[in-house]
């Protein structure tokens, strides 16, 4: 844990020590997914080594986190760490804009290309006849009925639950900043709490297109980008709540100052990106 | 120093370059530009590539005749002293509108032979071309010879590919049934495939285009010359993807009529009555013809497969077990695997007889007789 | 693990001294470091590894194509070699050389003391050993590895066996790997220069490389998505690219190619920057044009988001769609004809030596900008119904890739060896190595341009007979080339063993901090204190 003064009084460089958490995270990683390789292909032993992997990256982020937040609080980290983590941050949440953008292009595609495609004349004349093209879709090959996720239920709840969280972490990002502990730690506690309800509502929305209107994974390109938009939408949902709820906990130990306060900042970008994204399904995928 | 190993690199190069093609050895004319043309879109895309070429040669020779001066006249050895200049944005705009203005000169052409290309109207006869793993089917649906369809693969021999055999002369690139057609006619093709995707293309033609399973996508040529024209598939589409060959025979509308004939009699010799009823020797007969004309590229003549990508008709599980589930996976393939569906492919009693056959064959003992009406009453 | 997971008692000592290892030793030291040195090396070592693993299957694809028939390798290994070549050799072999180089030069040209997150460095490298593993475990599964080309289309994936379940986890974990070195990487730039180092007062090199990791973390994760659909069709019952439900195989290509254009370039561009450093440095004289060589690399990394249906002009797009994507492409050669005439310009009338960085970058000037003329070539729609899937673009990418690319690598590893290891190599061999390379280089691939012409269809084991010949002069030069690295690894290895002393500033004309500033070899941690920036 190196921290140069230097003579100018130039911006101290932060260098961190060599440390063990890398390597543990990937073997974690090749653990995972040898395992889940094993569990798709039905063979022994994957869900050992899946479990085992996924313990030992929580392990592995437990203790790598903790000596991150060990330095922050011991005052190790200059104004040029703190840019460079807002810059890391930033770029992080570009690239899994990216990620959201390339399910959002398939969503497109189909609407806009495959399955006209497929229910135009010279489709219907020689492969799909009787095909009509229509959204929601689950192609020609699906002979089953099924019914789409209407809007207005659950998902409208859903919005309004996490644009209201998107509130609330302002309001406690606010309460930081003028230093109001009581307020910023009930904020952050709405926060997890608005995250944490609108998860449950998504399990039971799921249940309820499993269940009552014969939506799966399988129901064609319509079943297959709504799970997956709203699932890896739910799981980012999921990895943000647990971000908020460490750091909360880190708010009622007494960490952040108004003036230093990164990781409240990073996980709070986090979560509106978050909120964008849904705000994108919630108009792509069940209201148009 | 620099001489020395230019020179000495000079002697390897010839060396290597003598050796290179003495080892070629082969008695082929060596091919070295596009196929000649024999179509009219064929001969755009010819006429394109020599300009494009030549300007490319000519901006190659000026660009480097630059830096090999440089390298010539510009080498410290020889005492050059560096000159210190550096950004000019005169230049700089120069060499960039220069290029701009070729680019520009070369987009002109080439965007009338994409059009030309792509102009799939006024056709006079539409064949639908299916691409399986591994073999063109081929349905002429509109225009004269309406209603032929038939199935065209590879007619090289084994033994040639493995090397016990002479080659050819037109290894790879044989077919037992050609796709023909009248000379002078605008041919629409329409691409689809089975199971993967596919590509179907005649060089000469200047004819490529995907066959997409599920989608139908068209292209069209019209040959000037009477011939026979080969071309391979060109995407990928799985093992045996290099030994998928095309075949289109330009015959003169007279003969074109004529093999319409015949081939519209064989068709009605060919057509089997699904209500016949067999007895186990003939059906077996004809089960390993349509085994052996289907079925060996992945489950081999021996019936032991490739284990474990394909697995083997010998003792196995479905092959000697209850015969709906061997005829339900014939009929139906299976999903996601290369086990296509032959219930398009396959008439009635080929499927009885390849069922029967293959319950029947190697050391599958079952003595059961599946009879083509079993399969009808199967069929959805 | 015990014994390394308690790291607290080394704290004290760690940065005293310039030169030292940080509390781990041996094995440990490598496992553990969070200096850029010594992953710079570790990438080098490992992109190496994996060059002799992909050239060595590149071999057994020529030796097979030596002769027509099949001789040596069943049609189903063959593809299967082809797949993993092409994705060794790219994520393995050429993207981890280029962040190699990244990571030992970035710091030291902008005066920074190492990477903006130097532990997440750390595990940007060693995510790749595991992922290699992934890769190469593929071969020992059941039904072996997939046979479906390194671009993966659907929906012949599908059909793989489950060494395409490891190939898309190896993806993954490459994908990760790659979006958090370019994370670093562009902190790093934007956030660690040295006072008075402005954006453009730095290297090119280190210009190419912010453009690069933009395009990584732009681009992967898109691949990411693409390989998640495949697996879910695969196992979970998705329509994406099956028409049957609706999803359409087409689009796994633009998603494929999405991130697969702006791929090439990522490819290229770090390598442009090692030229734009060696060019001037043995011509004696500045770079002809340095601002316009930065916007021509932002064009490039712009357009290079908006021409990628260029590999697919035969999955039958509308006219339009064929038009627009062709006029984007070739306007790329705009872009490039700049930086090909300033490497020019900065040549001319400067004072030229020819030592073997020099040879390297002169052989890449001169066979990459073939390769861009076989690429216009192919970017004209017309043109390419006739070459798309035919070895002419086996031909064109080569050109770009191993010309452009790993020429440009060997000669940045000559060119900064006597920096990193204060050894010189051996000249007189290194110009060899050179020489040897530059011809069974042309005799492998410039070939290859004729068979495709005549339309010999790439990823097939056997071909008709008149490819014959083309197709034995290529396999001869392939051996010839692939045995003339192993030169190579001898001459870097003799250097770094028994080199002779390197020169703090090895190259007369060489002016970028690491060359002014700090000593051959560099020391551990390159600038404790900021530089002086004029
Ligand atoms: C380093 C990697 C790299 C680079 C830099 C490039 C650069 C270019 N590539 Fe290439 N390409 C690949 C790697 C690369 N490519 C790969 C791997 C594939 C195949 C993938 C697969 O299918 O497996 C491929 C395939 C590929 C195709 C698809 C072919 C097909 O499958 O049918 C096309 C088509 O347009 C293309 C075009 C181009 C063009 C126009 C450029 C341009 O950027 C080139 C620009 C350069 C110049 C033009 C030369 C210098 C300029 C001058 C001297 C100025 C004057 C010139 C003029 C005015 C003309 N490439
Ligand atoms: C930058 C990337 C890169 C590099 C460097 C190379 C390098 C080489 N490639 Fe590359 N190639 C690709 C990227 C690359 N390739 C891609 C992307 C594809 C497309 C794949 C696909 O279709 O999906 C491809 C496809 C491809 C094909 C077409 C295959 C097919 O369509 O079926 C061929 C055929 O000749 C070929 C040949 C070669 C050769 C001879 C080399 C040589 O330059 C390699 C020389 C190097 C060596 C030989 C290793 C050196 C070391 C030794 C020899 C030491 C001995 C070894 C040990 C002791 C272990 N390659
Ligand atoms: C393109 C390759 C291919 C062709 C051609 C092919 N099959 Fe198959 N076949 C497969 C594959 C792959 C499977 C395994 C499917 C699975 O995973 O269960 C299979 C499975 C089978 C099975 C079930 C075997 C078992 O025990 O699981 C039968 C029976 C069968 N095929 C019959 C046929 C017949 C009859 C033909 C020709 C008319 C044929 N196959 C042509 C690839 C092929
Ligand atoms: Cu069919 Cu390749
Ligand atoms: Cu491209």
């Amino acid at each position: 844990m190196s921290q140069h003064p230097t003579a100018q009084g130039t911006p101290a460089y932060f260098i961190p020590q060599p440390m063990p958490w890398p390597i543990m995270g990937s073997v974690a990683l090749f653990c995972m997914a040898l395992g889940a390789v094993f569990v798709f292909n039905g063979m022994s032993g994957g869900w050992v080594s899946l479990a085992f992997g996924f313990v030992l990256l929580l392990y592995m982020m437990f203790r790598w986190f903790g000596d991150v937040i060990r330095e922050s609080e011991t005052h190790m980290y200059s104004k040029q760490v703190d840019l460079s983590f807002r810059w890391g941050m930033s770029w992080f949440i570009f690239s899994e804009v990216m990620f959201f953008a390339g399910f959002f292009g398939a969503l497109f595609w189909f609407r806009v290309v495959s399955v006209p495609d497929l229910g135009s004349l010279l489709h219907n004349e020689i492969l799909w006849p009787g095909f009509t093209s229509h959204w929601p879709s689950a192609g020609p090959g699906f002979s089953e009925k099924f019914s789409p996720m209407g809007a207005w239920g659950l998902p409208a709840l859903n919005t309004f639950l996490l644009l209201s969280s998107g509130a609330t972490i302002t309001v406690a990002h606010w309460a930081l900043k003028e230093n109001k502990r009581g307020l910023l730690n009930l904020f952050m506690f709405f926060t997890v709490a608005l995250g944490v309800i609108f998860l449950v509502c998504q399990v039971i929305e799921y249940g309820h297109g499993y269940a009552d209107l014969n939506l799966k994974l399988t129901t064609g390109v319509y079943g297959s980008t709504f799970y997956m938009l709203t699932g890896f939408h739910g799981f980012h949902v999921t990895l943000g709540a647990i971000m908020l709820a460490v750091i909360l906990a880190r708010c009622l130990a007494g960490h952040f100052k108004p003036d230093q306060h990164f990781a409240f900042e990073a996980v709070a970008w986090y979560w509106h990106f978050v909120d964008v994204v849904w705000l994108g399904l919630f108009i792509f995928v069940y209201w148009l | 120093m620099q001489q020395f190993s230019a020179r000495k690199s000079g002697q390897w190069a010839l060396i290597a370059g003598l050796f290179a093609i003495a080892a070629a050895g082969s008695a082929h004319a060596l091919v070295w530009n596009l196929q000649p043309a024999a179509t009219k879109i064929a001969d755009d895309i010819h006429s394109l590539h020599e300009y494009v070429m030549v300007l490319i040669v000519v901006i190659f020779v000026g660009v480097f005749g630059v830096m090999f001066y440089s390298v010539f006249a510009h080498r410290k050895s020889k005492g050059h002293k560096a000159a210190n200049f550096h950004e000019n944005t005169t230049v700089e705009i120069i060499w960039t509108v220069i290029p701009f203005l070729i680019l520009v000169v070369i987009a002109w052409p080439a965007t009338r032979a994409v059009i030309a290309q792509k102009d799939t109207s006024n056709s006079d006869l539409t064949i639908k071309v299916t691409g399986h793993q591994w073999k063109w089917g081929y349905d002429y649906i509109k225009g004269e010879g309406e209603g032929i369809s038939f199935v065209s693969k590879l007619s090289t021999p084994r033994d040639q590919i493995e090397g016990t055999a002479a080659k050819g002369e037109n290894y790879l690139l044989e077919v037992d049934n050609e796709l023909v057609v009248p000379v002078g006619k605008k041919i629409r093709i329409l691409t689809t495939a089975a199971d993967v995707i596919h590509a179907w293309g005649v060089p000469a033609f200047g004819a490529k285009q995907d066959a997409i399973p599920g989608f139908i996508r068209d292209i069209h040529f019209k040959a000037e010359k009477i011939g026979t024209f080969r071309g391979q598939c060109v995407e990928l589409c799985g093992k045996e993807h290099g030994f998928m060959p095309i075949v289109v025979r330009v015959v003169s509308a007279e003969d074109y009529t004529k093999w319409v004939d015949g081939e519209k009699k064989k068709l009605a010799a060919a057509a089997d009555d699904p209500a016949k009823v067999w007895t186990l020797d003939d059906i077996k007969a004809r089960g390993e013809k349509v085994y052996a004309a289907n079925c060996v590229a992945c489950h081999q003549a021996n019936g032991k497969g490739t284990p474990p990508a394909f697995p083997p008709l010998d003792g196995g599980k479905i092959t000697i077990g209850p015969k709906a589930g061997h005829i339900d996976i014939v009929l139906n393939g299976k999903p996601n695997t290369a086990m296509a569906a032959f219930a398009k492919q396959l008439n009635d009693t080929d499927i009885a007889a390849v069922v029967t056959y293959e319950r029947n064959a190697w050391g599958n003992k079952t003595g059961e007789l599946i009879q083509p009406a079993e399969i009808k009453a199967l069929r959805k | 693990m015990s014994a390394v997971i308690d790291d607290h008692g080394h704290a004290k000592d760690d940065h005293h001294h310039g030169d030292h290892h940080h509390g781990y030793g041996g094995m440990m030291r490598w496992i553990t470091t969070t200096n850029h040195k010594d992953i710079g090396t570790m990438y080098l070592w490992f992109s190496f590894m994996m060059f002799m693993v992909g050239g060595t299957m590149a071999l057994v694809i020529r030796a097979e194509l030596f002769s027509p028939g099949l001789q040596i390798v069943n049609p189903d290994f063959f593809i299967q070699m082809t797949t993993m070549h092409g994705l060794i050799m790219v994520f393995g072999a050429i993207m981890p050389a280029f962040v190699g180089f990244a990571n030992w030069l970035i710091p030291m040209q902008i005066g920074a003391p190492d990477m903006a997150f130097a532990r997440m460095n750390n595990w940007s490298f060693w995510i790749l050993p595991f992922a290699g593993s992934l890769l190469i475990m593929s071969f020992f599964v059941p039904g072996g590895a997939p046979g479906v080309g390194w671009t993966m289309y659907a929906p012949l994936t599908v059909q793989m066996g489950m060494g395409m379940d490891l190939t898309i986890f190896a993806v993954h974990l490459l994908g990760m790997s790659s979006i958090m070195g370019s994370i670093n990487i562009v902190t790093t730039i934007l956030n660690m220069r040295a006072p008075g180092m402005t954006l453009m007062k730095m290297p090119l090199f280190v210009w190419t490389w912010l453009i690069t990791a933009y395009l990584l973390i732009a681009s992967m994760p898109v691949l990411a998505g693409a390989v998640t659909m495949t697996l879910t069709d695969r196992h979970f019952g998705t329509s994406f690219f099956n028409a049957a439900g609706g999803g359409d195989p087409v689009l796994y290509q633009h998603i494929f190619w999405f991130f697969g254009h702006p791929e090439v370039y990522i490819i290229i561009l770090p390598a442009f920057g090692v030229v734009s450093q060696i060019l001037p440095a043995f011509s004696r004289k500045p770079l002809f044009g340095y601002a316009s060589m930065v916007y021509a690399t932002s064009s490039i990394a712009i357009l290079s988001f908006i021409v990628w249906a260029h590999h697919m002009y035969t999955v039958g797009m509308p006219v339009t769609g064929q038009l627009f994507f062709m006029y984007a492409t070739t306007l790329i050669a705009v872009p490039t004809a700049c930086k090909i005439f300033n490497w020019l310009a900065t040549m001319w009338r400067g004072s030229l030596t020819f030592e073997t960085p020099m040879l390297f970058a002169l052989g890449f000037l001169f066979l990459f900008t073939m390769g861009g003329f076989s690429g216009l070539v192919l970017a004209l729609a017309a043109v390419d119904i006739q070459l798309h899937d035919t070895y002419y673009v086996v031909a064109h990418f080569h050109y770009v890739m191993v010309a452009g690319a790993l020429f440009t690598a060997f000669g940045g590893i000559y060119f900064w060896l006597p920096k990193w290891t204060g050894k010189m190599y051996n000249e007189t061999l290194g110009k060899w190595h050179f020489w040897l390379t530059m011809i069974f280089f042309n005799i492998t691939f410039f070939v290859q341009h004729f068979s495709g012409l005549a339309g010999m269809p790439r990823r097939i084991p056997d071909y008709p007979l008149m490819f014959e010949t083309w197709n034995k002069i290529s396999s001869i030069g392939a051996f010839g080339f692939g045995f003339s690295q192993l030169l190579f690894l001898y001459i870097i290895v003799k250097a770094i063993t028994s080199g002779e002393k390197a020169a703090d500033k090895q190259w007369e004309g060489a002016d970028s901090l690491e060359w002014t500033h700090l000593p051959s070899p560099a020391p551990y941690h390159s600038f404790e204190t900021p530089p002086a920036i004029k």
